[in-house]
């Protein structure tokens, strides 16, 4: 049996489409030196470091972990990377709870990061296409995520109006996060469905923009975690689950890994009703029509009634489960972080640490009395599935 | 203070082996505009292209290789209008059509160009062939593209 493990500490950068003001480890430092503030620890009490970053093609620079190894604070400490593609942040922050609940370690920093500024995101996208089958045709992420979309409107009859809504929804639920990149509190359909179209039927604000950012988090044991929070966020259900490659024998509107991943969460954290039982979700909705389709594979709703979730305003912050409060991926996407903040972000919902000032400013994104929250991470052209169930209540 | 960046570039050139499965296919389809796959013995499903010799579910060797019709269907398509610097340069300027391709009989898809069509037409489910180059290199651009059946 794994033993207890809580989050008890995080940090976010300020996500923009670049930063000037700092390096790659420079922006790691930050986000690293953020969660120890938030848990109140210094480096001292940290056993190991999980680095997580997305291919190095990004940022140009091989073997980053080694770039980044002391502004992630591990000089001496146990250091591991992991890379999962765009589930990096989600996979990272997983690696740090099973190093804690292997019972080995006992406090644990994981920290992930990317600045995408630094070199042609796209293009660095199209070389994770096959080789042989997929690089000549390859248009970055959109083009594979268009043709998923296409199905899945096709497949049950959604639309893009039922598409711009999330967009609409995420990109205002971004004006209450102080890290976000995208805010704009005056978007509507209709500007959604007016903008240009990058690869059919994907228009430019169904798209997450690219970020300089960077995300820490801090796990441990049972014993530590009272010690150092009053309000620790408990990690009650852990999955990853993968599929196979690119393109071929899939039905592309129908994510199996992540219908069997959240299956496995909901069996550990004892969840048999998600839509009911789940206050708060922040999923890895990259572009508009993954929100409704991921929702389905989360068994928020039936297949094909992604359309209807968002319709009857069950996403809302007003509404039933609330989706991405944080503005979610389409409202800041650094790649590498991500995952983990959707990780981050559900931890600080079940912690009641939602709101807070920022600059002199106050910022509110809290889900009024979230118990339990669901953290969602996809990666590797909808290959790779993560779900991480969180709790205020240990038991 | 002034932010200060320091440029760079990085040109590497690769050479990707296929492997036998991809050696075979791409063979096929320069020497004798054949497109064929490989069967799984377990669970006969049919893959075209096949990636590798063996049925990554299953986890079996595969050797039962099985011509498919150069016809299939649609079975979702993007219109791509965003250019994208070199090298990854597709082999049509945008916009261009992009579609997963069932073949008959094939229980995978194939992702080429559609061409010869307006895009207006495109729909799931349309009837589409394949257009063979008439110097073939031994890649997937031997067909040039998929083009509407009538």
């Amino acid at each position: 049996m794994p033993r207890k493990v809580a989050v008890v500490g995080t940090g976010q950068t300020v996500c923009v489409m670049r930063r000037e003001d700092a390096s790659f480890p420079g922006m790691i430092y930050e986000a690293v030196n953020r969660a120890l503030k938030d848990a109140e620890l210094t480096l001292a009490d940290i056993d190991a470091i999980v680095f997580g970053s997305s291919p190095e093609y990004f940022e140009g620079v091989n073997h980053p972990e080694k770039w980044c190894g002391e502004a992630s604070g591990g000089f001496l400490k146990p250091q591991f990377r992991i890379h999962t593609g765009g589930t990096v942040g989600s996979s990272t922050g997983i690696a740090g709870y099973y190093h804690v609940a292997s019972g080995l370690f006992d406090v644990v920093l994981a920290v992930t990061g990317d600045k995408l500024s630094e070199g042609p995101v796209q293009l660095c996208l199209s070389t994770v296409y096959d080789p042989i089958f997929g690089r000549d045709f390859a248009c970055g992420a959109p083009s594979a995520v268009a043709i998923q979309s296409r199905r899945y409107m096709h497949k049950y009859g959604i639309t893009e109006v039922q598409a711009a809504k999330v967009a609409v929804k995420n990109r205002k639920n971004a004006c209450n996060n102080p890290y976000a990149q995208l805010k704009f509190p005056d978007i509507t359909v209709e500007m959604v469905l007016n903008s240009p179209v990058i690869s059919s039927p994907l228009r430019m604000l169904d798209v997450c923009p690219a970020s300089d950012g960077a995300c820490a988090m801090i796990f441990a044991c049972e014993e530590k975690a009272k010690k150092i929070t009053k309000t620790p966020a408990w990690v009650k259900g852990v999955s990853a689950v993968a599929e196979g490659v690119n393109y071929v024998n899939r039905d592309w509107a129908e994510p199996i890994a992540l219908i069997k991943a959240a299956k496995t969460a909901y069996s550990q954290a004892g969840i048999t009703d998600p839509r009911k039982e789940i206050d708060v979700a922040e999923i890895y909705e990259a572009f508009t029509y993954q929100e409704l389709i991921w929702s389905e594979g989360l068994g928020f709703c039936g297949p094909g009634e992604g359309g209807k979730l968002i319709d009857e305003g069950v996403t809302e912050m007003t509404g039933e489960l609330p989706i991405n409060p944080s503005g979610g991926v389409l409202s800041t996407n650094t790649i590498g972080a991500t995952a983990m903040m959707r990780q981050v972000e559900a931890a600080l919902q079940v912690m009641g640490k939602a709101r807070e000032v920022y600059e002199g400013k106050e910022y509110n994104r809290q889900v009024e009395g979230a118990k339990i929250a669901l953290a969602h991470g996809w990666g590797g052209a909808i290959q790779f599935h993560n779900v991480m169930i969180l709790s205020s209540n240990p038991d | 203070m002034e932010p200060l960046v320091k440029e760079g570039n990085i040109t590497v050139p690769y050479q990707w082996t296929t492997g036998p499965a991809v050696g075979k296919f791409l063979t096929e389809l320069r020497d004798n505009k054949k497109i064929m796959g490989l069967r799984c013995p377990k669970c006969k499903r049919l893959f075209v292209p096949p990636l590798e010799l063996f049925c990554g579910r299953c986890f079996v060797e595969m050797k039962d290789w099985v011509e498919v019709s150069e016809e299939g269907k649609v079975i979702s398509y993007t219109v791509v209008n965003l250019p994208l610097p070199e090298p990854c340069q597709p082999p049509l300027p945008p916009p261009y059509a992009l579609a997963a391709i069932r073949l008959e009989g094939a229980d995978t898809e194939i992702i080429h160009l559609l061409g010869e069509v307006e895009f207006e037409k495109i729909k799931i489910g349309m009837p589409v062939k394949a257009v063979w180059k008439e110097k073939r290199e031994g890649s997937i651009l031997d067909i040039e593209h998929f083009k509407p059946r009538g």
